[in-house]
């Protein structure tokens, strides 16, 4: 069947099977040549494999909680929101979470997703107790920070290719209500933005939305929003009661795969500047609910399909503090000049380096949408090689363009983690086109 | 107020599982019967972690009747509503040629989900109420070349579903006659569907759940397939015969 990731691009034709339980899973290791797909929200091709790509969303069960240390053990198949549905109301949060709910726990595993609070909590390997994971030779290892503690590291970031993660044993979060109290601060330039994300990094949640097509002074002007967890005492009575009970909202769907021309420079300037503008003169606090918070994008279903039937793909790159002003700068300014401003251009400060092929480091993140075109392969080349002069690395969560060159040029870490593939004899059965591409 | 228990029929489907999600998700105690049914345990924990239910397995053989008896006798409660996902298509080809196949295809669609929800029928008559929900498939709308073992068996599944809410129409309990088109599980897996007129299970659980509250007779999933049924079942015989659909 035809198969792609979030950004519509590539789309190869896999063979796709669909284990609803663990054996059925540990069988299809001995297939060879496989890659494990969660809900398919990378961007690109990390969860594609044209001969074998195993769907672990039939391996979705609960398994355990203990309500006194707040470990959730569920099968890696278990979609993030489904954990927020049944926990929240009992008083638990995911302790980090990406911008989307429609993920699984074994494709959190797998990116060692970063979530707005990563400056402050690290990745999402810190909440996470123990796994099972299927390596190789078909056999089923226990990984912890005691047991298998390497194989526990390396799998964290590595985008399916140690094995297939099974069951995730996850601690969550004791909250007191399902409010956020949201607080949002208009930045007029880059630097001004960098500077406020300093100034408020006791914040437990921040994230920043750039205008990418502002230039000159206005350049990467933003609106920098901070989130904290509401107690019970700062939400007011009528909306207290309502957490517990919180129903998925109506959701708007986007219907088919739209003509790729209705996202151009023009409507993408517009949306910029009238939602900076609209952010500026909303600044200042107040309570939203989790889901507006963490997913306001979540809200539409398909929202991937606006970019039409060409796809899209997401720039993804993380710079030192030291030289992140420096290169950030100019991938604003590149992008201005290409006219290629996207919807989404998210900057975010990131904490220190998680473990040894995690992406995240210390410094700045930022993400841009854009249409897959000849123009945006030129343009991605372009900030790729600012990135590597600044001492920057890419996502690969949200990669379909990189070269294994530009990847090893990115990355130091890269010659280890072959090498430790190898050892794990998992270098031909665990793959992926994206693997395939980078040669890792 | 407290929800009185669901009953799923051959709870090992994707469309059943979706359906006790549902329900339990809305606080119906979950009751889950299928052949081996303690392999089932793990799909029982996991209900009763997510939603905070009870849920009880219970063994049920639609081949064969001297299961049903236990089943029913086992039930903690007899239940509010019960569903019957039980169906087995097999390949057509193996079906024309092996006889023995055939029967376990007809019987497995018709006279195994006919005859326990007979049982219910009965028991939820005397009770004075009821929902009885069967899955058949617009597969029994007309026989096609293609299909008519399985389409032939439920369509025999479809007309006692009728029969039988036309017998208890007055009598407190209410028959609902699901009829999906094309649905992404087991049953269908390495078929190359076309998308648009394909569900996702969970489509089926949500028109099942809206079919109860508005108690609802006969219920498509995805509109389009009354409209492509309402064209199938019109084309005059002598044309249909010679098409390939
Ligand atoms: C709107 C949106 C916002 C996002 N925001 C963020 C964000 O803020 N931070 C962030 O870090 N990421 C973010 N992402 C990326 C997303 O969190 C990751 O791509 C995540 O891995 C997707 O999970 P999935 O279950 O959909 O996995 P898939 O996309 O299906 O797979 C992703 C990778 O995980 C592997 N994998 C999946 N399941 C298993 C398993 N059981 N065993 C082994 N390997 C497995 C696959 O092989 C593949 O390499 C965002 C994505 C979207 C669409
Ligand atoms: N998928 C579709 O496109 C589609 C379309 C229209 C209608 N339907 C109907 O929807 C219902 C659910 O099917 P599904 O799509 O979810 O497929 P499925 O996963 O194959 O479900 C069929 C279930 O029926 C059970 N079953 C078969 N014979 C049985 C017997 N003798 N006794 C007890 N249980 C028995 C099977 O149990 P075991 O696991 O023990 O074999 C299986 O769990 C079926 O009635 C099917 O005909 C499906």
């Amino acid at each position: 069947m035809k198969l792609s990731g979030w950004g519509n691009f590539p789309v190869h034709d896999v063979a796709m099977q669909t284990p609803r339980v663990v054996d059925e899973v540990v069988s299809s290791v001995h297939a060879q040549d496989m890659i494990a797909r969660g809900n398919g929200r990378a961007y690109g091709d990390s969860a594609l494999n044209t001969h074998a790509t195993v769907n672990m969303c039939g391996l979705n069960r609960f398994i355990a909680f203990d309500a006194d240390t707040g470990v959730l053990t569920a099968e890696a198949g278990v979609i993030l929101g489904d954990v927020i549905a049944a926990m929240l109301p009992r008083g638990w949060f995911p302790w980090v979470t990406p911008g989307t709910k429609f993920v699984t726990l074994g494709g959190m595993v797998a990116a060692d997703v970063h979530g707005k609070n990563h400056h402050g909590f690290g990745s999402f390997r810190h909440c996470v107790e123990w796994f099972d994971l299927c390596d190789a030779k078909g056999d089923v290892r226990r990984c912890s920070r005691t047991q298998n503690a390497d194989l526990f590291d390396w799998t964290f970031g590595a985008m399916g290719l140690t094995g297939v993660i099974l069951r995730v044993a996850l601690r969550l979060r004791p909250v007191e209500t399902g409010w956020i109290r949201q607080r949002t601060i208009a930045a007029s330039d880059l630097g001004a933005v960098m500077a406020l994300f300093e100034t408020h990094a006791a914040a437990t949640y921040s994230v920043a939305w750039i205008d990418c097509l502002a230039t000159g002074k206005d350049l990467g002007r933003s609106l920098l929003m901070l989130g904290e967890h509401a107690s019970a005492y700062e939400t007011p009575a009528r909306l207290r009661a309502k957490t517990a009970t919180m129903r998925q909202k109506r959701r708007l769907r986007v219907p088919a795969l739209l003509p790729g021309g209705l996202l151009n420079r023009l409507t993408v300037r517009a949306f910029n500047a009238a939602y900076y503008r609209w952010g500026a003169h909303n600044a200042g606090s107040r309570i939203v609910d989790w889901d507006s918070y963490f997913y306001p994008l979540d809200a539409i279903l398909g929202w991937n399909r606006i970019y039409g039937r060409k796809g899209f793909t997401q720039f993804q790159c993380v710079l030192p503090e030291t030289s992140a002003h420096d290169g950030l700068e100019k991938i604003l300014k590149q992008t201005a000049l290409a006219g290629m401003g996207s919807f989404l251009a998210v900057l975010k400060r990131l904490g220190p380096q998680d473990g040894p092929f995690s992406f995240p480091m210390e410094g700045f993140t930022l993400a841009l949408d854009f249409p897959v075109s000849p123009a945006t392969t030129r343009l991605i080349k372009k900030l790729e090689a600012i990135t590597l002069e600044h001492h920057g690395r890419f996502y690969l969560a949200k990669d379909s363009h990189m070269s294994a060159e530009t990847l090893r040029a990115s990355d130091d870490r890269i010659a280890d983690f072959t090498a430790m593939r190898d050892q794990l004899a998992s270098t031909a059965v665990f793959r992926s086109e994206q693997s395939k591409r980078l040669k890792i | 107020m407290t929800k009185g228990p669901v009953l799923i029929l051959g709870a090992r489907s994707d469309i059943a599982r979706a359906v006790a999600h549902r329900f339990a998700a809305m606080g119906h105690p979950i009751q889950l019967a299928a052949r081996n049914a303690t392999t089932l345990a793990q799909d029982k924990v996991d209900i009763e972690l997510r939603y905070d239910v009870p849920v009880t397995l219970h063994e049920c053989d639609a081949l064969d009747p001297a299961s049903y008896s236990a089943c029913v006798d086992g039930l903690p409660d007899l239940p509010e509503i019960v569903c019957c996902a039980i169906g087995y298509m097999g390949t057509q080809a193996e079906n024309e040629r092996d006889v023995p196949m055939a029967q376990t295809v007809l019987r497995s669609n018709f006279e195994g989900p006919a005859s326990i929800l007979s049982i219910f029928a009965n028991l939820f008559e005397e009770r004075g109420f009821g929902t009885i929900i069967g899955i058949s498939s617009v597969a029994g709308e007309r026989g096609r070349a293609t299909n008519y073992v399985y389409g032939s068996a439920k369509a025999g599944f479809t007309a006692f579903l009728s029969g039988l809410r036309n017998r208890l129409a007055g009598k407190g309990v209410h028959v609902i006659t699901v009829l999906p088109g094309f649905v992404a599980t087991q049953m269908t897996q390495g078929m190359d569907l076309p998308a648009r007129l394909t569900a996702q299970p969970e489509e089926v659980a949500t028109a099942i759940a809206n079919a109860v509250r508005r108690k609802r007779n006969v219920v498509y999933v995805r509109p389009i397939w009354q409209l492509i049924m309402l064209i199938i079942r019109s084309i005059p015989e002598a044309i249909f015969k010679k098409l390939k659909i």
